[in-house]
């Protein structure tokens, strides 16, 4: 594949991934975005998650010439001027992860459950999460997590 | 000698405060780094050819076409012609390369034959004992024999015999296994890796490769899950040094998800025949069993029956099946999660059989859970408050109308986690800033946030103004995480580093406050006389005495001359509540209740979040987790997440936790709490099921197929009657 332009977090980068390369591997791998994780390499465990225009997508099942011309933002492009998103925060006031693994593509899960749905209730949030799998079991917290950064204003 | 005992409750500022956990930033913002997350220059990417069959012989090997490739900088050969291999999945050949797709490339170009060999990879069925005896499948344990079992059973007027069990599951840890290495020069190597154990894996896999444990530097700053999985040894760790050595290059190794399942976690299946015997009025007389399982070529655990219970009179018989399976891995309470299925089930059955409820069987029997009767009695009444138990419990089989039932269960469980060996060095430095260094690392339990809440409670600085690390082998000695024991290890190594760090203090600063160092104490931030509060010196102006010296103390535990901070053995009670489909055979989860002592709690946010994360971890294997294997081709069927399928965050229902802390605990000391909460919720939810179908589901996971065949087995038993 030739290069092609990506635009991630609000900044434009040039890439030159192998043909059907993930977005996972290109944000990890070329971009040294690892904030986004690998679980099960098949968008089953949602550790993967990104926003493409806003909307949660598996970037392990993305393949990188589908994100061309959109936008995709990473868990490290929720911060902004030093400050954290109000589901980050949410997360870390309810302490909704305890091994941390999952928790980035839970919050870029909550992050768009939240724009599409700034009230949710628990069906929503339990429809909406339900494939983000938290192997150390912080489900409560994370549900209590997205209450309380929809109380704040989450979808920001 | 200063005073080497917890403070009092009221002395507590900061142990056993709700505190969010130190490193929740680094964790939600996404920068906090993970083995696989780490890049190192000129880095190559390992991967493996991997063993199909469960038991062959590698019997030719050809490497030519990989070796070929462009970008491929070594393969190395890890079992060679002639080896034997024991499981599906073992790495045969290994591959570095410049990037991930170049070495799955080569490993695709690497040709292995094989000499297959019988394979045995299921343990369902009853073993034959006469069979098993003369078989090299079957290693058959002891008879063991208390009191009279034939006796015991004669004097039982209700006896209740049944099947029950759990299969093999695994680990399933998010961050799969894997690690990096590098040789900053010809005699040492350099470990990024994924585990439990930083203080000792650096020896494990020194020796594997053949050097001077001194030699290994191991580094990790978080892990994406363990539960027991990443304690020991693994090939991955003995390959990237290997190839690192060859190339000269760092090497990363991280399992893809299907390897991960097959071979890096395997907790042992656990199966019964139980006979269980008590008068009418609920006393336990007698037990009897015949057990097996498997975990693999080693064998299976050897799950300690009856579990928690002194039946006076019982007779067990235990076979552990041999079979070609990932390896056994410890996995989150070892053998206790099967024990106890095999235990509460049957006794459950015999308290309804006796209709009689569950929880008023254990109370009629509650000296029979010495030591600990007392603990569990107390908990008992606090589960039954939090669940409304006795309110709304019902005999056997919900009688209301309509497809859904409701019922309730419960059991009971025990762990040890003592402390385990450890050791802080802690300084204070003459601007007021403290350092502590700790060998161990924080397996997601929190590790972190309770060591620096030791330390501020004891020095009464707050917890910014203290630098922690931990996560390197460099740093003072410490031990696995492993069997609960991390919080007792480090809290009291901590604790007494921070005691004495604070005595020197206090000689220091006594002829500036005009009192002697006896009568010092810190609080909020301040030295002062103890006597006279208004005599003080801010924390920064006490150690500006110091001069130009740094004090360093090094706290240890065990250390007998100070005092026993910690304690062994924990009892804890759960309940479940669930309804079941008798349509579709689909059961939820309504509400858990889990009760569980721990002794003293040092962070009560982190340790009520050990007891949901286990209550949760235990609704997955109750309700979803198998490890399925074909005797066919000898190969697991699901080893993927949408097939080996865990509880989401849809499936857990109210989960509510209640910590037995305060008087009559706390004195306890400080006793591990990641494991023992769950052990039972296997058992309380099979029983709940039991409880509201009026039929047991004998085996784990408790799937749709599974309860739609025990309630028409029922119905056709039924109707035969």
């Amino acid at each position: 594949m030739a290069a092609i332009t990506l635009n991630v977090n609000g900044s434009d980068h040039q890439v030159a991934p192998s043909d059907g390369e993930m977005l996972l591997y290109v944000l990890r791998e070329r971009l040294n975005l690892t904030g986004t994780k690998y679980g099960c390499g098949e968008g089953q465990c949602g550790a993967c998650t990104v926003l493409i225009d806003g909307h949660p997508r598996r970037s392990c099942r993305t393949n990188v010439s589908a994100a061309i011309g959109h936008k995709i933002t990473t868990i490290e492009g929720l911060e902004q001027n030093g400050k954290l998103h109000p589901v980050q925060q949410a997360f870390i006031d309810e302490e909704a992860f305890q091994c941390s693994y999952c928790t980035p593509g839970m919050i870029m899960s909550a992050v768009g459950l939240l724009a599409s749905n700034a009230k949710p209730t628990q069906d929503d949030i339990v429809r909406g999460m339900n494939g983000n799998i938290c192997r150390c079991g912080t489900y409560p917290r994370i549900v209590a997590a997205i209450q309380r950064a929809a109380k704040s204003g989450g979808s920001r | 000698m200063p005073n080497y005992q917890w403070p009092s409750a009221d002395k507590r500022k900061v142990i056993g405060k709700r505190m969010n956990r130190v490193d929740g930033p680094a964790k939600a913002s996404g920068r906090a780094k993970y083995t696989y997350d780490t890049v190192r220059e000129n880095m190559l990417y390992a991967h493996s050819v991997r063993c199909p069959h469960a038991h062959a012989k590698v019997t030719s090997i050809d490497t030519s076409a990989a070796e070929k490739l462009p970008g491929v900088a070594a393969v190395h050969v890890v079992n060679g012609s002639g080896k034997e291999i024991f499981w599906a999945g073992t790495d045969v050949v290994a591959v570095a390369a410049v990037d991930e797709p170049t070495a799955r490339d080569a490993v695709r170009l690497i040709k292995v034959e094989y000499e297959q060999l019988p394979h045995l990879v299921l343990d369902f069925k009853e073993p034959d004992l006469a069979e098993a005896e003369k078989s090299e499948w079957y290693k058959v344990a002891e008879k063991a024999t208390q009191g009279d079992p034939a006796a015991g059973f004669q004097q039982s007027e209700v006896v209740h015999e049944g099947h029950y069990g759990s299969p093999v599951i695994t680990h399933c840890c998010l961050e799969t296994h894997g690690s990096i290495a590098e040789w900053p020069d010809s005699d040492h190597m350099f470990l990024h890796i994924s585990t439990q154990n930083v203080p000792g894996i650096g020896e494990q896999v020194a020796n594997a490769i053949g050097m001077p444990a001194a030699n290994v530097h191991v580094h990790q700053d978080h892990v994406g899950g363990g539960f027991g999985s990443k304690l020991g040894l693994d090939p991955w760790g003995v390959i990237v040094g290997q190839l690192s050595k060859k190339t000269g290059k760092p090497v990363k190794m991280m399992l893809d998800r299907k390897p991960e399942l097959e071979t890096a976690g395997c907790r042992p299946s656990a199966y019964a025949r139980v006979k269980v015997g008590a008068k009418k009025d609920g006393t336990l007389l007698a037990w009897e069993s015949y057990s097996w399982g498997s975990g693999g070529v080693g064998g299976g655990g050897s799950p300690p029956l009856p579990y928690v219970w002194k039946v006076p009179n019982q007779q067990k018989q235990h076979v552990n099946i041999v079979n070609n399976i990932g390896p056994a891995r410890a996995w989150r309470a070892p053998n206790h999660p099967q024990a106890c299925v095999l235990t509460m089930c049957p006794l459950d059955d015999l308290a309804a059989k006796l209709n009689m409820d569950t929880f008023d069987f254990v109370k009629k029997n509650i000296d029979l859970l010495d030591p600990r009767s007392k603990i569990y009695s107390e908990e008992l009444d606090v589960a039954d408050k939090l669940m409304g138990w006795k309110a709304r419990w019902h005999p056997r089989g919900d009688k209301t109308r309509g497809p859904v039932k409701r019922g309730l269960g419960l059991a009971l469980h025990t762990w040890g986690g003592r402390g385990h060996s450890s050791n802080c060095d802690l300084s204070i430095h003459p601007d007021g800033s403290v350092e502590v260094k700790m060998g161990t690392q924080d397996i997601g339990t929190g590790t972190r946030t309770s060591i620096l809440q030791v330390a501020a409670d004891t020095l009464g600085v707050a917890i910014d103004n203290i630098k922690l690390l931990i996560g390197d082998s460099d740093y003072p000695r410490d031990s696995a995480s492993g069997g609960s024991s991390t919080i007792g290890g480090v809290s009291s190594a901590t604790f007494r580093a921070a005691v004495d760090a604070r005595e020197q203090l206090f000689a220091k600063v006594a002829p500036a406050l005009n009192a002697q160092p006896a009568d010092l104490e810190v609080a909020d931030g301040k030295v002062r006389v103890a006597s006279s509060p208004g005599r003080s010196l801010s924390w920064r102006d006490a150690c500006s005495k110091l001069g130009a010296q740094t004090i360093t103390t090094r706290g240890t535990n065990p250390d007998p001359d100070k005092g026993d901070l910690i304690n062994s053995g924990v009892g804890g009670v759960q309940m479940a509540d669930v309804s079941v489909d008798t349509e579709t055979g689909i059961v939820k989860i309504n509400k858990m209740v889990g009760v569980q002592d721990c002794g003293l709690v040092i962070s009560p946010k982190q340790a009520e979040s050990q007891v949901l994360g286990a209550m949760i971890m235990g609704v997955s294997y109750a309700l979803y987790e198998e490890k399925v294997m074909d005797q066919t081709t000898g190969t697991m069927l699901n080893s993927n997440m949408d097939t080996y399928r865990l509880a989401g965050l849809g499936d857990v229902g109210e989960l509510v936790v209640h910590l037995m802390s305060g008087p009559g605990y706390d004195e306890r000391g400080v006793i591990g709490i990641g494991e023992p909460p769950t052990v039972s919720p296997g058992a309380a939810i099979s029983n709940a099921v039991a409880n509201a179908i009026g039929v047991r589901v004998p085996y784990l996971p408790l799937t749709p197929d599974r309860v739609l065949e025990a309630l028409e087995t029922a119905q056709t038993e039924g109707g035969r009657a």
